[in-house]
């Protein structure tokens, strides 16, 4: 009959068997609209989130990619004009519609945003942040998880000899590294990236590039981006949106090749 | 056209420069009158003692009483102003974020209770003093001058608080912070020299001003020892030496009044230095 142990183990189970697969999902939307005022920034958004995998969210600027990134941690919250509705699901948890402990459902997305937000104290104390905040003391699981996510995201070299120095004296390339190990120490399951690369050099985009394609293997990767050729070297899963709406959605080679809508075929070719 | 351009360019350069400069002057020029006048009567017996019999009439003595008693009073008030301002200013700029309405209703609200002239504040101490039953004393002079300079505690902060940018609240959310964790660990100190600064400038208007402890705070040769004790403070001191017939009297009221102007200037660099020192870490 009623067994914990056994339904325990089934759940690990299919835990496992989902990461296995190839098509497990990270996070599903399910009729997602967002209104300010009378405006209609998403309509009947209904899309999913492969897992491992880096999934483009590509469209012209005010197409309400950042909004869609705002609602999958729940940042909208910080906007009254907001009016939200729909489901976002992870797992089975509708994360929209609860009030119950934000805290813990922001900690599974890492944030990204357009331009670093470095806290205001120590590259050190910037990566610790999270897991203080979880409650961690220990100051040797403390120091070992620093290192580690700052060689993930490979900046230990860079900044080993001025842990203490502020966040603030590294370049902006660096201070965008140093959020993505800040975001990575909390054990995000998804990272919502929203333009990375927009504020960065060339070479900093690059590394930022290839970070995320090392990353995929353990995270999921959700990038807004308008840079077109981005989106082709990094997305294995592309989302194009205009005017709110989620106009196509697939793989990026069938969209690339043969685009069905006259939005997309027009985006591609100007961002060209 | 060109030269007109260039003229026009000029004058207006002078022109502000010239601004900017004179307001300079005029604190040199107002620290230099008052140390001129006070100058024959500067000496460690002012610092150092309260006044003794026939002080008043020239006898010997300083202004201890008053000094000490503008410091406890200035401090106090300080102190209380911090524990209303800090968490109020916080509350604006965090809880309320999501409200733009609340937090403009409430900025007004504390600008009218920021140009409420301080006599007012007196009256309503002197009031409220008399409803509790008490005297004229240090404690109803830190609770009167606390009400005064909360205000501008809070909105001094405040100001500093709104500029943050909102993506560094959504990076400390994001992070899974709560709201209060945001407040105090992010946004505080990422505000911090702006704390600086209110305290500062709440600590200058509460050490500096004469009406509103005029009724509440009495005036007394002694330096209290009790906070219901009543206690002199520095521009009182300035106010009744001035209306002196005796020159030397009139002398000390300078002297007393270079006291006071060196005490806000050594705060002032202290705040400074504390303010650059913290804000190495700071978002910019």
């Amino acid at each position: 009959m009623f067994n914990p142990d056994t339904i325990l183990a089934e759940k690990d189970q299919n835990i496992q068997s989902a990461a296995v697969s190839h098509e497990a999902k990270a996070l599903r939307v399910n009729n997602l609209n967002v209104y300010a005022g009378d405006h209609h920034i998403l309509r009947d958004i209904s899309l999913e989130i492969p897992a491992n995998r880096i999934t483009v969210l590509l469209g012209p600027s005010g197409c309400g990619k950042t909004t869609l990134l705002k609602c999958m941690n729940k940042l909208t919250d910080l906007y009254k004009e907001l009016k939200v509705s729909g489901n976002i699901f992870i797992g089975t948890d509708d994360i929209l519609n609860t009030t119950h402990n934000i805290p813990a459902i922001r900690q599974k997305m890492g944030l990204l945003s357009q331009r670093p937000y470095p806290l205001p104290v120590s590259i050190y104390k910037n990566v610790a942040y999270g897991l203080k905040i979880k409650g961690i003391r220990d100051k040797k699981l403390i120091d070992f998880s620093v290192e580690k996510h700052l060689r993930e995201v490979g900046l230990w070299e860079e900044v080993k000899n001025r842990l203490n120095a502020p966040a603030t004296s590294l370049s902006i390339g660096q201070q965008q590294r140093l959020c993505l190990a800040r975001g990575l120490a909390v054990k995000p399951a998804i990272i919502l990236a929203d333009e990375p690369t927009s504020a960065l050099d060339p070479i900093s985009s690059k590394i930022i590039e290839h970070l995320f394609r090392e990353m995929k293997r353990h995270y999921t990767i959700v990038l807004v981006t308008h840079v077109l050729r981005q989106a082709i070297r990094l997305a294995d899963h592309v989302i194009f949106m205009c005017d709110g709406r989620i106009v196509e959605q697939g793989s990026p080679s069938d969209l690339f090749s043969q685009p069905e809508s006259d939005e997309l075929r027009a985006y591609l070719i100007d961002g060209n | 056209m060109r030269r007109i351009k260039i003229i026009e360019e000029k004058i207006f350069v002078f022109l502000s420069a010239f601004m900017t400069y004179s307001l300079i002057l005029v604190l040199l020029f107002i620290i230099g009158v008052i140390f001129v006048k006070g100058f024959n009567a500067l000496n460690p017996d002012m610092v150092l003692k309260t006044p003794r019999g026939g002080y008043y009439y020239g006898g010997e003595g300083g202004v201890l009483n008053a000094i000490a008693g503008s410091l406890y009073i200035a401090i106090g008030a300080t102190l209380i102003a911090i524990f209303i301002g800090l968490p109020a200013a916080l509350y604006i700029n965090v809880q309320l974020i999501r409200h733009r309405k609340t937090q403009n209703t409430i900025r007004y609200f504390l600008d009218a209770l920021w140009g409420i002239p301080s006599i007012v504040y007196g009256a309503f101490g002197f009031t409220l003093m008399l409803f509790f039953g008490m005297n004229a004393s240090l404690l109803a002079g830190i609770i009167t001058v606390a009400l005064l300079i909360s205000p501008i505690m809070v909105r001094t902060f405040d100001e500093v608080l709104s500029t943050i940018p909102r993506g560094l609240h959504e990076a400390s959310l994001a992070l899974g912070s709560t709201r209060t964790e945001t407040a105090f660990k992010v946004i505080f100190r990422q505000g911090f020299p702006g704390f600086i600064t209110a305290v500062l400038l709440s600590f200058g208007r509460g050490i500096g001003d004469a009406a509103s402890v005029l009724f509440t705070a009495g005036y007394t040769d002694n330096v209290p020892v009790n906070l219901d004790e009543p206690a002199a403070t520095l521009p009182l001191a300035i106010f009744f030496q001035l209306g002196s017939p005796i020159p030397e009297v009139r002398e000390r009221a300078f002297a007393s009044a270079v006291i006071l102007t060196f005490i806000i200037l050594l705060l002032s660099f202290a705040a400074r230095y504390l303010a650059k020192k913290y804000s190495r870490t700071n978002l910019r």
